[in-house]
């Protein structure tokens, strides 16, 4: 805003102005759907997720061994050098308690959204949630471990693992 | 600029045109004396319309002229000056007509659902995470390395809210306490409502000139003095959140071009991106306007207030003006220009500023855009 300026454009509407009709407007409900190849990286990493493995990738050059996986470092920008299996344990880097599910409702039981350190790894971690837990109990830098879901349940997805719970208080 | 608003009548072609034509205006130019024209707005989803820079281009007065959208997530309101910038000073353009538009109110019943994509299709969005996750992860990162208290960065909110009573195009202007903040609903902990902007409808331009077209125009020019851009990696969660390495890698640039080798002592008041308050704080970290971790207590203390040392979003900023997204940006570029002309009315800051600094940030938690502008 400038001294220079009396007047700025723009007419509020409320959300009735809609619902009731007041002004005219037209709706549209995307219909698109999509089917994406896993590709070579995250799927050998969801491959092995079936088999109830974590693995990661790691680059001779700078040292880190990353999960996610990816077939190239993008910091030295060249192959990466090998698969390694890591645990299916890690540490709390940060975590969330989230009240709200994907379309902003509110939720009762409350979710625990994390970025695990898988232990092996250099870097930060992976998203996931904790579970079997109280939110009040849930510290950064906790011990967790996946719990898996059942061989014939297992789809090769990252559900695959149910959550992480906490393996030392 | 247009008023920020929850939903606007006007279609985004017409929020548009409004600030478009008023940028052109208010500098007494006419359509025909701009050379360029660049677009910035955030995603096609919040519209359901593909193309948007297209669709958008009779709104931004670009009708046959050359004319390019740019988009960086939530940095795209500071990137597209830095995008006009480049036209003008590569020698291209003697003028560019920089236009920012965003009109979330479309996207039903929350533009929420349209920034779901924004996660890997395989390792997150199976999760179900909400847009909040991201932030929540961050903000307690970065409280639990620098053991900061949740009222601290609360007071950002509080001063935000209550410097855009000032500001006539505010969406959410008002006096609320730090206990208001604390008190309030808790969304995805440490995230409470009153951490956080509004989604909005709104549209802001500025004119950029050669520096040969800017004297005859005016008298009392404001120069982008430096612009600087940086991108970090998309595998966010392999990233330390607590400290947005970006930012300062985009500051540096931006610096360096403006001669600025103090910004502590160099830069008069600053624009940082403050979608949610600790945004506010962990920026001015990244734009080394003070320590790591030290911003919580510049805020607590009143520092950056209006009348402080270092006055930080005199606008009021996203929380207190409103956040549509790629104008949100652009009304910090305003800000700094009508901050350093004197004619910002009752939010003017004491003293007589000279060298300032905006920034927005986005896409991924990884995009930082700085510009540095001079009176």
């Amino acid at each position: 805003m400038s001294v220079k300026i009396k007047e700025y454009a723009g007419t509020p509407l409320r959300e009735e102005d809609l619902k009731q009709g007041k002004v005219l407007s037209i709706g549209y409900w995307p219909k698109a759907k999509y089917t994406w190849s896993a590709g070579v990286a995250i799927g050998r990493y969801l491959t092995e997720l079936k088999n109830a493995r974590i693995v990661g990738r790691q680059c001779d050059k700078c040292g880190r061994t990353v999960v996610p996986p990816r077939m190239f470092c993008e910091w030295c920008f060249r192959p990466n050098d090998r698969w390694v299996i890591l645990k299916d344990s890690g540490v709390v880097n940060t975590y969330s308690i989230s009240h709200i599910a994907a379309d902003a409702t509110r939720i009762k039981e409350p979710l625990i959204p994390t970025v695990i350190q898988i232990d092996g790894t250099t870097d930060a971690g992976i998203l996931h949630l904790v579970g079997e837990a109280d939110p009040k109990e849930v510290k950064f830098g906790m011990k967790v471990q996946a719990v898996w879901k059942r061989p014939e349940e297992r789809t090769g997805a990252i559900t695959d693992i149910r959550y992480f719970r906490p393996i030392e208080k | 600029m247009t008023k920020f608003m929850r939903r606007a009548q006007e279609t985004g072609k017409e929020l548009a045109y409004e600030a478009a034509r008023m940028a052109v205006d208010s500098c007494g130019l006419r359509i025909e004396d701009i050379e360029s024209v660049t677009m910035g707005s955030a995603p096609d989803a919040f519209d359901g319309v593909h193309m948007k820079g297209e669709y958008l281009i009779d709104g931004a007065g670009a009708w046959r002229k050359p004319y390019m959208r740019n988009y960086v997530g939530g940095g795209t309101g500071v990137f597209a000056p830095i995008h006009g910038w480049q036209h003008v000073a590569s020698g291209l353009f003697d003028t560019c007509l920089v236009v920012c538009e965003e009109k979330m109110s479309s996207c039903r019943p929350h533009p929420q659902a349209a920034f779901l994509t924004i996660f890997d299709n395989f390792t997150e969005r199976p999760l179900g995470p909400n847009l909040l996750w991201i932030f929540a992860l961050e903000m307690h990162r970065y409280m639990h390395v620098h053991k900061i208290p949740k009222e601290k960065i609360a007071a950002v909110s509080v001063k935000n809210k209550k410097n855009a009573l000032d500001h006539p195009c505010a969406q959410l202007a008002q006096k609320i306490t730090v206990e208001d903040v604390l008190n309030s609903e808790v969304l995805v902990w440490p995230v409470q409502r009153l951490d956080i902007s509004p989604t909005s409808d709104g549209a802001a331009a500025v004119v950029l000139a050669s520096e040969d077209v800017a004297k005859k125009i005016t008298d009392s020019p404001v120069w982008i003095d430096g612009v600087g851009w940086n991108l970090d990696t998309a595998y966010w969660t392999n990233r330390d959140l607590y400290y947005p390495q970006y930012v300062e890698n985009a500051a540096k640039m931006a610096y360096q071009m403006a001669g600025i080798k103090n910004p502590r002592q160099e830069i008069d008041f600053a624009e940082p991106y403050d979608p949610f308050d600790y945004k506010e704080l962990h920026h001015m970290e990244g734009l080394m306007l003070c320590k790591k971790g030290e911003a919580p207590d510049l805020a607590w203390e009143g520092l950056t207030q209006r009348d402080g040392k270092l006055p930080v979003c005199p606008s009021g900023g996203l929380l207190g003006v409103g956040n549509p997204i790629a104008a949100a940006g652009l009304m910090k570029i305003c800000e700094l220009f009508w901050q350093l002309r004197r004619e910002a009315g009752k939010r003017q800051i004491p003293g007589d500023p000279k060298t300032a600094v905006a920034q927005a940030w986005g896409d991924l938690m990884q995009v930082g855009t700085v510009v540095v502008m001079r009176a």
